[in-house]
């Protein structure tokens, strides 16, 4: 998966959760990550996030330690 | 046409019930009972005498009469006596009266019968021996019921004699032979206006008119000057169906006929699932025949599943196994055993090089359940991983999500009867008159009935304005903005009180009720605020609203202009907020219905497809579900999500992703940006191509493994509507093997030990592991016909109707939808939104329809652009044009339009030369990475023929489509 393909991907589902009232946004996030994210494409996103992450929303960065 | 004479109990095996022609519909009036020929017989007041005394076992002589048509009356031939009644009434149009004492047989109605049948022969050929309807004819059938015996009235002035004394006879029309499946032939039409009114009454296009009166009566499809093809008809079939002569009558049957044996199947065409008599001269296919205790379609058909078989012998079918280590190589034809032998070493040392996760499958959204449950077994149990998608990834996957977190279920929840009930329908996102004709057939026959139509798609589809069809509204909005409008419809109803409080308080949970009403009740969620961004009249949508919230029976029903978005699953779940906010679940009349792209993408969903879930939508995670399939097949199942369609592509792009075994998809061709996956596809290392055809995505395929057509195997196919239908192998498969066969020969050459030897025994492990399938058993089938899931101890027939006191999750759900922009957008660059749909005559990648006839309608995609568009770029209708986005760019015709707003244009994706998926992003939905087909920005400009991919492509799969035969 090209970085660019994932950071939207990943910026894509925080959008929809940041709408979501009452709940951890970043649970969310990571819960759908958990869920419907194969091992390696998180991988992919945990490396990323330790290599700076730059681009990624705020959210999905906080959800990608709970991974 | 007849009905042959059929066993009524389906005893031996062929899935008939009762399908006799009662002769006018049923109706549900209070019992009234009366006496037939002796014998008392108790129907709902409002039912003719003719079909009073059918029940009773008494057929009473007729021809223009027929169960699927409101009667008529006109060929005088069902008269009968009605004791205190003058005269012979004709008993189609009489309705029953309690206590009435009725004689269908006396010598007074036998003269006027015989006298009506004189009349009638004394202007037919009476060649029946050599007619194609000869043994299936009605008027024959009737003139030896009634006695016929000699004909007084001699033939001078006729319809049916080429030449009179004088010369040429002018009233002689020769045949029409323009529609390639069917022909008119005017000399043998009696006039009984049985398809004119099969036209109206069962498909709804009025393409069929009698011109004339009495003797110059004449059927005329469209005006005096055109032919069937030229008319408006739609080659449904139902005027064929209806005709009780040879006046109208399948090619098929001319060519090969009349057929011997009647086997019921279901159609492998599109999501509705329709219903089919399958019938045959030995293993000939002579013809499908529409069946009438279908539950999906009640005896209708459309052109596809009707007519569109042929492909099942085009000579473009492979029936030998193929292989070769290199996609630059051609075929090499080998044995069974050393093609499975082949694929079973690559795609185990691929395992053994790389990891046992760098290998997996797509299942067939058009193959069985029972063949779909084995190749997504095939992955888990064989591989050892979740690597398993399907082609609902690129269509319907949102439906489960947003379906799956509102109500709790990943499925629509009507049947199709329930449209006879609602009394304002929204239709959004989808183009039923062509996507889905059956249903739209019967839609509209409840909108001629009154209901109100909601249409919500960019373009002006045939239901917006059509014969006695107009919609209410039509919201024509600009791609992408499906949530901005569904939103603001609930602001609407909420904002001007219009919602269902009580519904909502006992069915919905109430605190998530208050936020989200307070979302969508902000002002930025307006009609009048979104208006610039949707380009839709606020004041129609408001209008639209409030019709849908207060017009009795509202029901939903969307395709893939929901779902094909970047936020497809954030408006399945506006719908189902919009269902739940106005109370339309739950009852027969309304609900959210998604119509299925494909004929099998409910069973493909509920086999456990998806690298995510087990068989029943069962989150691999969760141990309890694992336990069951692992404890039965003796493996550990890996509980983490495996790879979905697009994820196997970049992870093959990657080098992590090395084999796949795609069965029944073309995802080169129905892919998005077509570029990527050719580039994933030729990454990888072993490809498994089992397909009916060499079909684009096998121009990177290492092994061909020959599949079979849904007439070469027995199985069952789910449709929208929940329905477990049987599918009925009425012939040997060509290719020597039904796909599950195959699928289980790959998997034991791989090592794995399956033993089914018939697809019941697949069914029953089904059952066995999935409770929604418990009860479902290949007897019940047999027995009930079909059964809608879930099928289990607490719903032993199934469940028609979904959510009806409570929703499946508890208490529905009703979430926040906020629009987000696609990050598509046009520009300087790319000015146009394209989007992408389906046409009639096509079905999906085109694979089996451009191998029928049915390239008479559309041989070529065609790109729709409105003449304002058009003007400024210098385009005129019919030319060539290059259509760029920035993923690539292709050359295709132009159809100038208005049926598409400004600033939109439109086409279809049924032709490989055109590959409209080469123009398509890679953007998808956040939810679940369904691409986002329907907007893609574009420029178009003149062109003068293929683009240079269109020309590469062209030598590539003509370079990868070449065949060895085997050595003999």
């Amino acid at each position: 998966m090209s970085p660019d393909s994932m950071v939207r991907m990943a910026n894509q589902i925080a959008a929809f959760f940041k709408t979501q009232p009452k709940i951890d946004q970043a649970q969310g996030v990571a819960d759908h990550l958990s869920d419907f994210w194969e091992p390696r494409m998180k991988a992919q996103l945990v490396a990323f996030v330790a290599d700076g992450g730059v681009g990624l929303d705020d959210l999905v960065v906080e959800a990608s330690k709970r991974l | 046409m007849k009905d042959f004479v059929i066993p009524w109990d389906g005893v031996d095996g062929n899935g008939i019930q009762d399908d006799r022609d009662m002769g006018t519909p049923a109706k549900s009036g209070a019992p009234v009972t009366l006496t037939i020929d002796g014998f008392e017989i108790t129907v709902p007041t409002g039912t003719s005498v003719m079909r009073a005394a059918a029940e009773a076992g008494i057929t009473v002589p007729k021809l223009c009469a027929s169960d699927n048509l409101e009667a008529f009356g006109s060929c005088r031939l069902c008269a009968v006596e009605i004791e205190g009644r003058r005269g012979m009434p004709a008993s189609c149009t009489t309705p029953v009266a309690d206590g009435m004492i009725v004689k269908t047989q006396t010598p007074k109605v036998q003269k006027l019968r015989k006298g009506v049948m004189e009349l009638y022969i004394s202007d037919h050929p009476l060649d029946c021996l050599t007619c194609a309807a000869n043994g299936d004819c009605e008027l024959q059938d009737m003139a030896g019921v009634v006695g016929l015996r000699d004909v007084r009235y001699e033939a001078v002035e006729t319809h049916f004699a080429t030449r009179t004394a004088s010369g040429p006879n002018p009233k002689y029309m020769p045949k029409d032979e323009s529609n390639p499946y069917f022909t008119y032939e005017p000399s043998k039409c009696i006039a009984c206006s049985r398809c004119v009114r099969a036209c109206e009454e069962v498909q709804g296009t009025f393409a069929l008119t009698m011109e004339g009166r009495g003797f110059d009566s004449r059927i005329s499809a469209g005006t005096k000057l055109d032919d069937f093809m030229t008319s408006d008809c739609v080659s449904c079939g139902a005027c064929v169906q209806a005709c009780p002569t040879a006046t109208l009558q399948e090619k098929s049957v001319i060519d090969l006929g009349t057929p011997t044996k009647s086997v019921v199947t279901t159609c492998a065409y599109c999501g509705v699932g329709c219903s089919f008599k399958a019938e045959m001269n030995g293993d000939t296919l002579v013809r499908m025949v529409p069946y009438k205790n279908g539950k999906a379609n009640r005896g209708h058909s459309c052109v596809k599943g009707r007519f569109a078989y042929g492909y099942a012998n085009h000579s473009d079918r492979i029936l030998s196994p193929m292989i070769r280590d290199t996609i630059e190589e051609p075929w090499r034809e080998v044995s069974w055993d050393e093609a499975l032998g082949f694929a079973a070493n690559k795609m185990r040392g691929l395992q053994e090089t790389y990891g046992q996760k760098s290998i997996g499958v797509i299942t067939s959204s058009r193959c069985t359940n029972e063949e779909t449950y084995l190749v997504q077994k095939l992955a888990r149990a064989v591989f050892g991983n979740n690597n398993t998608d399907t082609c609902a990834r690129v269509c319907h996957s949102p439906t489960g999500y947003g379906l799956g977190q509102t109500f709790g279920t990943s499925a629509g929840t009507q049947d199709f009867d329930s449209v006879e009930h609602s009394d304002v329908v929204i239709v959004i996102g989808a183009n039923p008159t062509d996507g889905h004709p059956v249903f739209a057939s019967r839609l509209k026959k409840r909108l001629r009935q009154g209901a109100k139509l909601i249409v919500i798609d960019p373009r002006r589809i045939d239901l917006v304005k059509s014969p006695h069809v107009e919609a209410a509204h039509h919201l024509p909005l600009r791609p992408g903005t499906n949530v901005a409008v569904v939103t603001a419809i609930a602001h609407v109803i909420v904002t001007e009180g219009l919602m269902n409080e009580d519904y909502i308080r006992t069915r919905c949970d109430w605190d998530e009720f208050l936020d989200y009403a307070t979302f969508v009740s902000d002002a930025k969620n307006s009609p009048e605020a979104t208006a610039l961004l949707t380009g839709v009249n606020a004041q129609e949508l408001r209008a639209a609203a409030r019709l849908f919230a207060t017009g009795g029976n509202g029901a939903i029903y969307y395709g893939l202009g929901v779902t094909e978005h970047s936020q497809g699953s954030t408006t399945v779940m506006g719908i189902a907020n919009l269902a739940m906010l106005t109370g339309n679940i739950g009852r027969k009349g309304v609900g959210v219905n998604p119509l299925r792209g494909q004929n099998n993408v409910q069973g493909a969903c509920d086999m456990g497809s998806f690298p995510h879930e087990l068989p029943g939508y069962r989150h691999v995670k969760n141990t309890d579900a694992r336990d069951v399939f692992e404890s039965l097949w003796g493996v550990t199942i890996d509980p983490e999500a495996g790879l979905r369609i697009p994820n196997m592509l970049d992870a093959a792009v990657d080098g992590t992703f090395k084999g796949l075994y795609c069965q029944g998809e073309d995802i080169l061709q129905s892919d998005p940006d077509t570029k990527h996956v050719a580039a994933g596809l030729a990454a990888m290392e072993c490809v498994i191509v089992h397909d009916l055809f060499l079909n684009e995505t096998a121009n990177y395929a290492h092994v061909f493994l020959p599949g079979s057509t849904f007439l070469e195997k027995d199985g069952t196919f789910t449709n929208a509507e929940r329905r477990i239908n049987r599918v009925r192998k009425v012939m040997a498969p060509r290719n020597g093997y039904g796909d599950w066969e195959v699928t289980q020969m790959l998997a034991n050459a791989m090592g794995a030990g399956w033993t089914y030897t018939h697809p019941s025994e697949i069914m029953d492990e089904i059952a066995a592991t999935t409770p929604s399938f418990a009860d479902v058993t290949y007897q019940l089938l047999e027995d009930k016909g079909s059964v809608q899931w879930p099928c289990n101890a607490e719903h032993p027939d199934g469940m028609p109707l979904m959510h009806v006191d409570g929703f499946m999750r508890g208490k529905g759900r009703l979430m926040i939808t906020e629009y987000i922009a696609t990050d598509e957008r046009t520009g300087p660059r790319f000015p146009l939104l394209l989007t992408t749909g389906r046409i009639l005559s096509q079905y999906n990648v085109g694979a089996q329809t451009r191998r029928t006839e049915n390239v008479a309608w559309h041989g070529e995609d065609v790109l729709e652009v409105h003449p304002h568009d058009a003007e400024v770029r210098g385009i005129s209708d019919g030319d060539w044009v290059r259509l760029t986005s920035r993923a690539g760019e292709t050359s295709l015709r132009v159809t100038l339009t208005d049926r598409v707003s400004t600033g939109v244009v439109y086409t279809t994706f049924h032709h490989p030369d055109t590959q409209a998926n080469v123009i398509t992003t890679d953007y998808s939905d956040w939810a679940t990475n369904c691409p986002e087909y329907k907007v893609t920005a574009v420029q178009v400009s003149l062109s003068n023929g293929p683009s240079e991919w269109q020309e590469a492509y062209a030598s590539q799969a003509a370079q990868s489509r070449r065949i060895t035969p085997a050595a003999e």
